[in-house]
């Protein structure tokens, strides 16, 4: 019977749409931003090696920031179409931070979209890096609200009741820059930096494995193991305070994520263990003592507060957030020794040499990618039973709709999802096949055509010095 | 009577017609899709659009996103009663965004796939905006600030003729767009489409116009009644003026000029639905003040808007410009 239930399915629908969803703008934002650097190396150097990584991945790029789109536009109307009764008492508050977004971020990435892409030959080429700046800044401005609206559903504040019961600004300072939001959007900002850098290591390691020698794999290579030796560590503090951050806001969160049922002096931390939601308790679990007082207090007989805190019904599912975090951190410490076996190797000279960091790295294409939507869950199961956290329940928060049409959008959702998003990672894995290549050219793969790649060093001095 | 909901009601319905006309065209190229035979020709008819597409699109997000901002109450009734059309445009709007990345991307044997969820993922985009215009006419049932009908409602004859209207009227501009972006054969094509598509949309605007003054009293007094129907009587005398500068700068083969008349009949017919449902935000029972959120989101909203809406227009026009002029066959675009 549960399985009919609208609401169930309206979660499994919106689980669905949005963890598919977040793969791109995520990747977006980290390539958007890798793109702009890559382009602005090549300005300032002249080195034809960063405009042909820049050609390299303008495709990848283009076919990512697509598919982003397409499925962000469900997103934007899934709010109103399942959960109409979040809509109308969140709306005067979130409504004008997405309304923001839209503004400052949407038409700012489509607007200049079309030059980057298309526009290396229309305008100059300062103008180009300008519209690529832009685009960067686009993902990077969409980012910041849509995680001011998330964080406000964790840890709402600045807000008071009207007399129809929605949720109205006191505050809008206090809205927009909510207690989580700073820690969430570092760390997704980071998330997104690092996926994007495995995406491209991993990638320039499939192509060094079959020629050490490929320049742009390289180049690509080299930049990506700087992002892990320099970022992945720093990815772990700022993790590290935001989860600080959710003790203190969201404990029922950490006592999940922890796997706590009892509040407990020198709490131990269970490694890995599946919990037993009926009897309160850890089955199999393997512990180190104190460590996880250690980690969230700064002290190993400090007091942390375990699940029993609150009835049944006001605890999120354990397992799913326990494991997701497991996951995201254990992912996070592969990334850390990558960039540091990197840093070691790269002091020794042999950063290209080594096999093993290459396979590691290989195996690790996708990891930055997975790790995001397994913290993407760990907050957003962990938020549950609420909406709003404390104050609006997922059960009281969707649409009159009658479980039959729910059921239906979901399985549309579900085939179509498959077969288009199934098809565009395929067709990125293709183009991420293509051996880099000095003379890369134009956005379209195949026959090469005149285009701003080949034109010869002298005539690009020329051109530059009349754009001064 | 100009309060903060009064101009965010103006600024919705503007972008909601940016997106029409915006949008509109390039829904219009891919329903037009399987009509244009030759391969080269159909990735210059997708060239013309490809580097403005998702500009255009996201007049619909501003268009969604805004009414969950400012309008949260008609928000959170006409998703949940238009959830079909709504959930097939999406996924209709997810064929067609993704064809202009995944044709140059596959095989020739499954870019003939793609380009079909090209033409049917507008055509499907297209038609569910039309039965959701149709549908919202004919008004939509609310008890306690929630939608109280079933999930088949917006299904009936009207809400079906308004889908396929819709579809033929952006056929139109996509077709008169063609003809000011193309040459050759294609612009040829393109020309006899329009007057086609131009005589059929002319005629469709005629019967949904007559049709929705008798689905709702409202919209037969307000259209009707004395002294109205004398002042109102200039909108279908502009249609009608419209309609026949339009015939003859296609029979002229103007280029420019057919596509501007084609979206003046849609701005005229788009003031002409305004007109019908003022003040209602979701006819029979919301009106724009009580869907309105409380002012301080209005303003707070407002202030933004009117710094960043014209910085947009002005780099959305940037970018219209770049990319002006003809598309020529083979233009190394993508």
């Amino acid at each position: 019977m549960e399985y009919l239930d609208p609401i169930f399915l309206a979660r499994i629908q919106f689980a669905f749409t949005i963890a598919f969803h977040i793969i791109f703008p995520g990747l977006s934002i980290g390539l958007a931003a890798y793109l702009a650097v890559l382009e602005a190396l090549w300005l300032k150097t002249k080195k034809d090696i960063y405009l042909s990584a820049f050609k390299y991945w303008i495709k990848v790029f283009s076919l990512i920031f697509g598919m982003g789109v397409v499925s962000g536009i469900v997103m934007s109307y899934q709010f109103g179409t399942n959960w109409s009764v979040f809509s109308d008492k969140t709306g005067p508050i979130l409504g004008p931070l997405m309304g923001y977004e839209v503004l400052s971020a949407f038409f700012l990435e489509a607007g200049f979209l079309g030059v980057m892409l298309f526009g290396m030959n229309k305008v100059g080429k300062k103008l180009h890096f300008f519209a690529t700046l832009m685009v960067a800044v686009g993902t990077l401005a969409s980012a910041f609200w849509i995680l001011s609206v998330n964080s406000w559903m964790q840890t709402p504040t600045g807000y008071e009741y009207n007399e129809v019961g929605q949720f109205i600004a006191k505050d809008w300072f206090e809205v927009v820059f909510n207690p989580s939001f700073p820690y969430r959007l570092t760390h997704m900002v980071i998330a997104a930096f690092l996926s994007t850098a495995f995406l491209v290591g991993g990638t320039a390691a499939w192509h060094l494995l079959k020629d050490k020698t490929n320049p742009v794999a390289r180049l690509m290579f080299s930049m990506a193991m700087w992002m892990a030796t320099i970022v992945a560590p720093v990815q772990v503090f700022v993790g590290d305070l935001h989860g600080l951050n959710t003790y203190q806001h969201q404990p029922a969160k950490v006592a999940a994520m922890e796997g706590n049922f009892d509040t407990q002096n020198g709490a131990p931390l269970i490694l890995f263990g599946i919990a037993n939601e009926e009897e309160e308790r850890m089955e199999y679990a393997i512990k180190v003592p104190k460590l996880a007082s250690l980690i969230i207090t700064h002290d190993a007989d400090g007091e942390l507060i375990g699940l029993k805190e609150w009835p049944k019904d006001e605890r999120p599912p354990v397992n799913m957030v326990f494991w997701s975090f497991r996951i995201m951190v254990g992912i996070g410490m592969g990334m850390v020794l990558i960039g540091l076996f990197s840093l070691y190797l790269r002091l020794r000279k042999k950063l290209y040499e080594n096999k093993l960091l290459k396979i590691a790295a290989l195996w690790f294409t996708p990891a930055g990618v997975v790790a995001t939507i397994a913290g993407w869950i760990v907050t957003e199961v962990g938020r549950q039973p609420y909406t709003v956290y404390g104050l609006l329940k997922t059960s009281e928060s969707a649409s009159p709709l009658d479980a039959p049409a729910v059921a239906t959008s979901l399985a549309m959702f579900v085939i179509v999802y498959l077969i288009v998003f199934g098809a565009g990672i395929y067709y990125c894995i293709k183009l991420m096949q293509r051996t880099p290549q000095i003379e890369e050219r134009g956005v379209k793969t195949g026959i090469p055509r005149r285009s701003a790649g080949l034109t010869p060093v002298q005539a690009l001095n020329k051109e530059g010095a009349g754009h001064d | 009577m100009i309060d903060y909901a009064m101009i965010w009601a103006g600024l919705i319905a503007f972008a909601v017609l940016a997106y029409i006309i915006l949008d509109g065209f390039d829904l219009g190229i891919g329903i037009l899709f399987p009509l244009i035979i030759d391969k080269t020709d159909k990735e210059t008819a997708m060239n013309t659009i490809a580097p403005i597409w998702d500009g255009n699109e996201t007049w619909l997000v501003l268009g969604g996103g805004g009414l969950f901002a400012v309008f949260p109450l008609a928000y959170a009734v006409i998703l949940p009663a238009l959830y079909m059309p709504m959930i097939l445009m999406l996924l209709g709007l997810i064929f067609r965004g993704v064809a202009f990345e995944f044709h140059w991307r596959a095989s020739s044997q499954k870019q003939k796939l793609w380009d079909l969820g090209f033409a049917l993922g507008s055509f499907v985009a297209a038609l569910c905006q039309g039965i959701a215009l149709g549908a919202l006419v004919q008004g939509i049932a609310i008890t306690d600030r929630a939608y109280s009908g079933g999930w088949w409602d917006w299904l009936t004859p009207f809400s079906i003729t308004t889908g396929l209207a819709l579809v033929v009227g952006y056929s139109l501009l996509g077709a008169t767009w063609l003809n000011l972006k193309t040459t050759g054969n294609l612009q040829k094509l393109a020309l006899k489409i329009a007057k086609a598509a131009g005589i059929i949309t002319f005629v469709a605007v005629g019967i949904v116009s007559l049709w929705m003054l008798f689905i709702e009293n409202q919209y037969l007094e307000r259209w009707l009644s004395k002294p109205n129907i004398y002042f109102l009587m200039i909108v279908p005398t502009l249609v009608l003026v419209i309609g026949l500068n339009l015939f003859l700068s296609l029979k002229r083969q103007k280029e420019l000029s057919p596509f501007l008349w084609s979206i003046s009949l849609f701005v005229l017919s788009y003031i002409g639905i305004l007109i019908s449902f003022y003040p209602y935000m979701v006819p029979p029972s919301i009106n724009i003040w009580q869907a309105a959120a409380p002012d301080k989101s209005l303003k707070f909203l407002l202030v933004g808007s009117v710094v960043l809406l014209p910085i947009i227009i002005a780099y959305t026009s940037y970018s219209y410009w770049v990319f002006r002029g003809k598309v020529k066959p083979n233009e190394d675009y993508h």
